[in-house]
């Protein structure tokens, strides 16, 4: 652990992963119970287009990437209501679209190179402190809107006829919920990369629900488990040298299925 | 003779409309009003428009021709929400794992929602008042999806009062409640319509277990059948039609 206050460069990542996945499990609550957990995957394929067209323009990939992914999930949100497309159908056109663009401009970008797979399988551990600043700034803004509408997202996400009659403007938080999906996908991306970072979303949140018994502590543990998932995660990275991204997922899918395992001797 | 001074105020008028879902017409110029202290019944055979009107009289449906004026304003200029409780059609099959106690389930309708920080004395008070009303003072910490039907749609009428509106809307509420809970759901609205008073317009296809409460009577079957008292629909063709269609339920207890 002491290394965790010697390198800057861990310093860095406990900081950014911290914040991104704390701001990925509470979001994830919501969504997971929306039942719209697949958007996380939808829109790390458009991320990932977003990232390669940094690449392109010769830009910063972050905020290129965060501008695609907000503009994407302002598309599928338009395309799921006005397209009359069945379930999860605007996403799997929107992700796959957006994957084969990512292909596309990473070619003409000079082809596969190592700073584009950084995103595609994540480098925590590589985060310039340019991107520590906009990370964190911007999960703490994503945490700050949702504890602003924590209520009226909470009966959204429960009964929205009612909600509606309640005078909440439903399409107007929808739109909100998907571009903070957007934003928290593309963090987490940095972190966990592309292919891992919709299980930033579910993994944690999915284990605070297996607990809790309202729906603060529903958040408060899915917090929980993603921030002890990211010092755990990085920790062993660190110390068995391996890519951080898959040993936070596998620490958050251990602190899952120890979630699961309390639940059962529970009940 | 009522002097226009002792007149009840009218609080919802439905005027002449007609609504479709891209079809034939679900509602055809459907025109009635529902005055304070009022408990009405919208009654009809399925697929008569019951919903469809309550749903256009809420603002979730755009009707086609026609308006409605809640408080005298226009629906499109409405903005007085918490003047409105309204608990939907199969409010309980909602996911039981949803992580939402039954306190959380009644504070997530309070309108204004309360600021970061803001005080919250109120509010639990308000929360505490509502569940008190429908019994449900003692499991506000239960899992809302670990409670019966009839307890949940109690929690759901406290969630819908618990900012004091001036009516309350309840869609098919009783549907797959035991007879010996809708005996109590059905009191229990019978008082906040005489105590609080609270305007009650109850959409339901049972006339024969709200007799004793309901006031007033709105039978449809696409048009409007009939408006009226409670004790003069009894007399009614209407009813008779209905009753001799099938249409309705009559149960008694």
């Amino acid at each position: 652990m002491s290394a965790f206050f010697e390198y800057a460069f861990l310093q860095r990542a406990l900081a950014a992963g911290t914040f991104i996945a704390l701001s990925c499990a509470v979001l994830g609550v919501f969504l997971l119970l929306r039942k719209d957990a697949m958007i996380g995957h939808g829109l790390s394929h458009i991320a990932f287009a977003g990232v390669a067209l940094g690449f392109v323009l010769k830009l910063m990939p972050l905020p290129v990437a965060l501008a695609f992914s907000v503009v994407a999930s302002l598309g599928i949100m338009k395309l799921k209501e006005s397209a009359g497309l069945h379930g999860d159908a605007a996403i799997a056109i929107i992700s796959s679209v957006g994957m084969a663009l990512g292909i596309v401009l990473a070619t003409l970008a000079g082809n596969f190179n190592v700073a584009l797979l950084n995103y595609l399988f994540g480098e925590i551990l590589a985060i310039e402190p340019a991107e520590v600043a906009l990370s964190v700034g911007l999960a703490v803004v994503v945490l700050l809107v949702v504890m602003r509408n924590y209520r009226t997202f909470m009966y959204l996400t429960f009964d929205r006829d009612s909600a509606r009659v309640s005078g909440i403007p439903v399409r107007r938080l929808d739109t909100w919920i998907t571009i903070l999906a957007a934003i928290t996908i593309v963090l987490g991306m940095k972190v966990v990369g592309v292919l891992l970072v919709s299980a930033l979303l579910v993994i944690p949140a999915a284990a605070g629900l297996q607990l809790a018994s309202n729906f603060k502590t529903a958040i408060v543990l899915s917090g929980a488990v993603s921030v002890v998932a990211v010092v755990v995660g990085l920790v062993a990275a660190y110390v068995l040298d391996l890519p951080a991204s898959g040993t936070i997922i596998l620490a958050a899918f251990v602190l899952f299925g120890l979630a699961f395992a309390l639940k059962k001797c529970r009940s | 003779m009522d002097s226009i001074a002792d007149k009840p105020e009218t609080l919802i008028e439905v005027d002449r409309v007609t609504f479709d879902y891209g079809g034939p017409p679900v509602l055809l110029d459907v025109s009635l009003s529902i005055s304070a202290g009022d408990f009405l019944a919208v009654i009809g055979p399925n697929g008569s428009g019951k919903t469809t009107l309550l749903k256009l009289i809420l603002g979730l449906l755009k009707p086609g021709r026609g308006r409605v004026r809640i408080f005298g304003t226009d629906l499109e200029a409405f903005h007085a929400w918490e003047k409105l409780g309204y608990i939907p059609q199969k409010a309980t099959h909602f996911d039981p794992l949803f992580p939402a106690s039954v306190k959380e389930v009644v504070a997530m309708a309070i309108r204004p929602p309360r600021k970061i920080g803001a005080p919250r004395k109120e509010e639990e008070s308000a929360i505490r008042q509502a569940l008190a009303i429908v019994g449900m003072e003692s499991m506000q910490n239960r899992r809302i999806g670990r409670l019966s039907s009839g307890q949940q749609q109690r929690v759901f009428i406290a969630r819908a009062i618990v900012n004091r509106p001036q009516i309350l809307f309840l869609d098919e509420p009783t549907t797959g409640v035991d007879a010996e809970t809708q005996e109590h759901f059905y009191a229990l609205l019978g008082r906040l319509n005489k105590e609080i008073p609270m305007t009650i317009v109850l959409v339901t296809h049972d006339i024969g277990i709200v007799d004793r409460h309901v006031s007033r009577v709105a039978c449809l079957n696409q048009s409007l059948v009939y408006h009226g008292s409670h004790a003069e629909f009894c007399r009614s063709e209407a009813m008779r039609d209905m009753l001799a269609g099938g249409h309705l339920v009559s149960h008694r207890h």
